[in-house]
């Protein structure tokens, strides 16, 4: 058996000594300064948080770590000290030499940072086996122990599967394991669990801190999550648009932030409205079951939205509540049970509704940059709804154009933009303003901030909200995340591997008792507490088990 | 893992059905051109009365649609009938001719493949160099010229100037194998010119653009050199598109030769194939055609399955 658990030199001692750090990225508009001036120390055995919105430069920052830039940017001032070494100036060999073996990286998305050609456990042994650290018998040895501390099942076969043979959260710890295999001195971990639901996250964050403890890594956390970050690091950084905000230690960022924009990290409380309860039902879907093929993916799923109310579909990925949305739009025709819309019964079929119905139920996607036609500027995108579904034309169809935008709290100056001219947030108001160009009665909102920075996100919620107000339109609201829950809903919807699991008003939904599935998702939403992750993770473990037996 | 058995039976059957489709255009097709072999072999003199018993022999004064029936239960036994001009079996007539074909495809093939491959994962490397755009430069232009072009500047300067070629590839029974190779060489070599562009630059395409992938960025973070992010990250994600070009190519080398074969006057497939027509000689050319429409049945197969065979998520599902 390979000792794992070597310790290296002593905490205190600076690993990472980076000063002064710019760097830009070519634009349009010339070459723009994407970090600014940054200095960072990270000593053995510490956690580092860099924390920020987007456009923060915080990944940036990260792979400059490792001696990197992304194609097209390049480092302009600075030094990036290594073990004394300065990481700008070295060669694309020197710097080979490093990576992976003395600074590793850990991405974001496991999926799409694993190579699909390769099994896991080849993966693995390449960099020991490229850097010239270990033979190919030796490393898939140290790969399977690695592979059990992470707590990957089977761990003397895991490593013979494809990446797409395995879970996101099991190839998340994947990834981990590969970048300790030649015991780095750093790792960087890149956003590594936001693509995570929030019950697969606290596994990984859990076996994150264990390995990083275990092997005295020191380590530089990325992430736009105060909480999440809260768990792990020792000292945090608050970056933003390149520059950094203020630094501390965990405590006291958390506890007594100095600069606005943490306070404003920190208040995680959503825009906050009281309920509604309606007296009609604009749709009711009964015992609905829908399948790809031969796969069933909803069983005898029943749920009604009231008039100008929001019900909030919860659920983590693969438990369907995307599938609804398709059912419901009719986009995908269930096979069993029936919808009602506005008190008739409506086609399952999308190609069988008529116009109007189909105008009257609209859906608004997660990502809006895949939804917007990046040729069609803002005029082309409203214009068509407005034209197709109400026949209107020339200064008209511009007056009420304009109306939209002003209703999305945007002005006319955007008339003729491209949505890559718009930032995320107003992409994704243009989306919403898309569904009330056709009047619908019925937005089905597909995790539409998902995608979104945190006050973003918010901006979105209340404008959601307002909406609702003046003009009395019903949401069916398709989320992962509580916060936003708590923020917009009426009445919450809990789905878990394609059912119902819970339903009823959201007072009831947040207060106990819960059914262990909703209790489980509850305590996973990580809490501005460091102590947060070292306190739940037993009874999480007990909610695991029952909900897996139930 | 039992894709692909299901895979070839299921492609088996459908070519069976292609080849059935074929084999009535190539009678029908074959059965308007004007005049026969009666006529043909009998000259334009001959009375009446010869040629219609002629025809009477060779069954031709028959309607089209028991012909047809007749020619393919003959097929279906196995037996592909007898020319209609010299009365020699046609599997006999092909069997040499088909042999010298897949010869000289092969060695073009053995020659080219490797050599684009290699010129396409060279020109990935090094993308934007002088070497990348000397190499698609020198590619495209031989792609430009056509096969008969090609094969003329060759005979120009390695038969009629260097002399270390012959022009012509006449192969003779007994030929060892290093003469037929060294007969072969200006035939192979043009269709090596002819198809190595192609080939190689949707390697180079393919590569480039599996190139972006969060995956490639991923290896470069681990400290992997350039050559085998290439060879091991990047070409195993980019195969697909490869083999497909690659087999379409090989199915070219056998059937669209018979421009090279006519110049360097070698003994082919393509070659038969034309004399046959021009003596109105059916049953070889329907023969011939039926051997070229399976051999791009077979080989599309071959690529179907190679392409499955070298993705993990198509033989390994969860």
């Amino acid at each position: 058996m390979t000792k794992l658990d070597s310790v290296r030199g002593t905490k205190g001692d600076v690993i990472l000594d980076v000063k002064g750090l710019r760097i830009r990225a070519k634009s349009k508009a010339g070459w723009a300064e994407i970090v600014k001036g940054i200095d960072l120390t990270l000593r053995r055995g510490e956690i580092l948080g860099l924390i920020g919105e987007s456009g923060a430069g915080k990944s940036t920052i990260g792979l400059a770590a490792l001696g990197y830039v992304k194609p097209g940017c390049r480092i302009t001032d600075g030094t990036i000290l290594f073990a004394g070494e300065d990481l700008s100036e070295l060669s694309e060999a020197e710097l080979r030499r490093l990576r992976g073996v003395r600074i590793a990286y850990v991405a974001q998305s496991a999926a799409a940072a694993f190579n699909p050609a390769h099994r896991l456990i080849d993966q693995y042994t390449e960099v020991a086996v490229v850097h010239g650290i270990r033979d190919a018998a030796s490393a898939r040895a140290q790969a399977v122990e690695l592979y059990r501390k992470l707590h990957l099942p089977n761990p003397e076969s895991f490593g013979e599967r494809f990446p797409h043979q395995v879970s996101g959260g099991q190839l998340q710890r994947a990834m981990v394991a590969m970048a300790l295999a030649c015991k780095p001195d750093i790792i960087v971990f890149d956003e590594p669990t936001t693509a995570l639901d929030v019950t697969t996250q606290i596994e990984v964050l859990a076996a994150i801190k264990d390995v990083v403890r275990d092997f005295h890594t020191a380590a530089i956390y990325i992430t736009h999550d105060l909480a999440v970050v809260a768990q792990l690091a020792d000292r945090i950084m608050v970056l933003r648009h390149g520059d950094l905000v203020e630094e501390g230690n965990t405590r006291q960022i958390l506890e007594q932030p100095s600069a606005d924009y943490t306070r404003q990290l920190l208040r995680r409380d959503p825009p906050k409205r009281d309920t509604t309860t309606a007296s009609r039902n604009i749709l009711t879907v009964s015992s609905v079951d829908a399948a790809y093929g031969s796969i069933k993916v909803l069983h005898d799923v029943s749920l009604s939205v009231g008039e100008g109310t929001t019900v909030a579909v919860v659920g983590e990925s693969g438990s369907g509540k995307s599938t609804l949305a398709r059912v419901v739009t009719g986009l995908l025709p269930c096979s069993k049970g029936t919808l009602m819309f506005d008190g008739r019964a409506i086609d399952s079929s999308l190609r069988r509704r008529s116009l109007d119905l189909r105008r009257r139920i609209q859906l608004v996607h997660q990502m809006p940059d895949t939804s917007l036609n990046p040729r069609h500027r803002v005029r082309e995108v409203l214009g068509r709804p407005l034209s197709f579904y109400h026949g209107l034309m020339g200064r008209l169809r511009t007056a009420r154009i304009i109306e939209l935008l002003e209703q999305i709290e945007l002005d006319p100056t955007f008339l003729d933009r491209f949505p890559e001219e718009l930032s995320g947030g107003q992409k994704q108001r243009l989306c919403i303003a898309r569904a009330l160009a056709a009047k619908a009665d019925l937005i089905i909102c597909d995790e539409v901030t998902s995608a979104l920075d945190q006050s973003v996100a918010q901006g979105i919620l209340r404008l959601l909200m307002d909406l609702q107000k003046n003009l009395r339109v019903s949401y069916l609201f398709i989320t992962h995340d509580l916060q936003t829950v708590r923020a917009i809903a009426d009445e919450v919807v809990v789905m878990n591997q394609g059912r119902i699991v819970e339903q009823g008003p959201k007072d009831e939904f947040f207060a106990p008792p819960h059914h262990p599935y909703t209790q489980l998702l509850l305590t996973s939403v990580p809490q501005m507490d460091p102590d947060w992750l070292d306190s739940i993770r037993e009874t999480r473990a007990a909610l695991a088990r029952a909900v897996s037996l139930a | 893992m039992g894709n692909i058995p299901k895979l070839i039976i299921k492609r088996l059957a459908l070519g069976v059905f292609v080849l059935w489709v074929v084999s009535l255009f190539i009678f029908l097709g074959v059965s308007l051109l004007p005049g026969d072999v009666a006529t043909e072999i009998l000259g334009q003199s001959a009375l009446p009365e010869t040629v219609a018993a002629f025809r009477h022999e060779l069954g031709l004064d028959l309607p089209l649609h028991i012909r047809y029936v007749h020619w393919l239960g003959g097929l279906l036994t196995g037996d592909l009938g007898h020319s209609l001009a010299n009365g020699r079996a046609v599997s006999q007539l092909i069997g040499e001719r088909l042999g010298n074909t897949l010869f000289l495809a092969g060695v073009a093939a053995c020659f080219s493949v490797p050599v684009s491959l290699l010129l396409g994962l060279l020109t990935a490397l090094y993308r934007g160099s002088v070497f990348d755009r000397f190499t698609n430069a020198v590619t495209l232009t031989w792609i430009s010229f056509p096969e008969f072009f090609v094969a003329y500047i060759l005979i120009m300067f390695f038969s009629v100037q260097a002399g270390w070629f012959p022009s012509l590839s006449t192969m003779r029974e007994g030929d060892s194998f290093a003469h037929s190779l060294y007969l072969v060489t200006l035939p192979a070599l043009t269709l090596t010119l002819v198809v190595t562009a192609h080939m190689m630059r949707m390697t180079r395409a393919a590569i480039i653009s599996v190139l972006g992938s969060p995956f490639i960025e991923m290896a470069k973070l681990k400290g992997i050199g350039q050559r085998r992010i290439i060879v091991w990250h990047a070409l195993p994600n980019a195969l697909a598109p490869i083999i497909n070009v690659v087999v379409i190519d090989l199915a070219y080398l056998i059937v669209g030769v018979v421009v090279v074969e006519v110049v360097f006057v070698y003994p082919g497939l393509g070659q038969l194939m034309i004399d046959s027509v021009q003596r109105r000689d059916i049953t070889v050319v329907q023969a011939c055609s039926l051997i070229f429409a399976a051999t791009y049945v077979l080989l599309n197969m071959f690529a179907d399955v190679l392409a499955i065979a070298t993705n993990p998520r198509l033989m390994y599902p969860k």
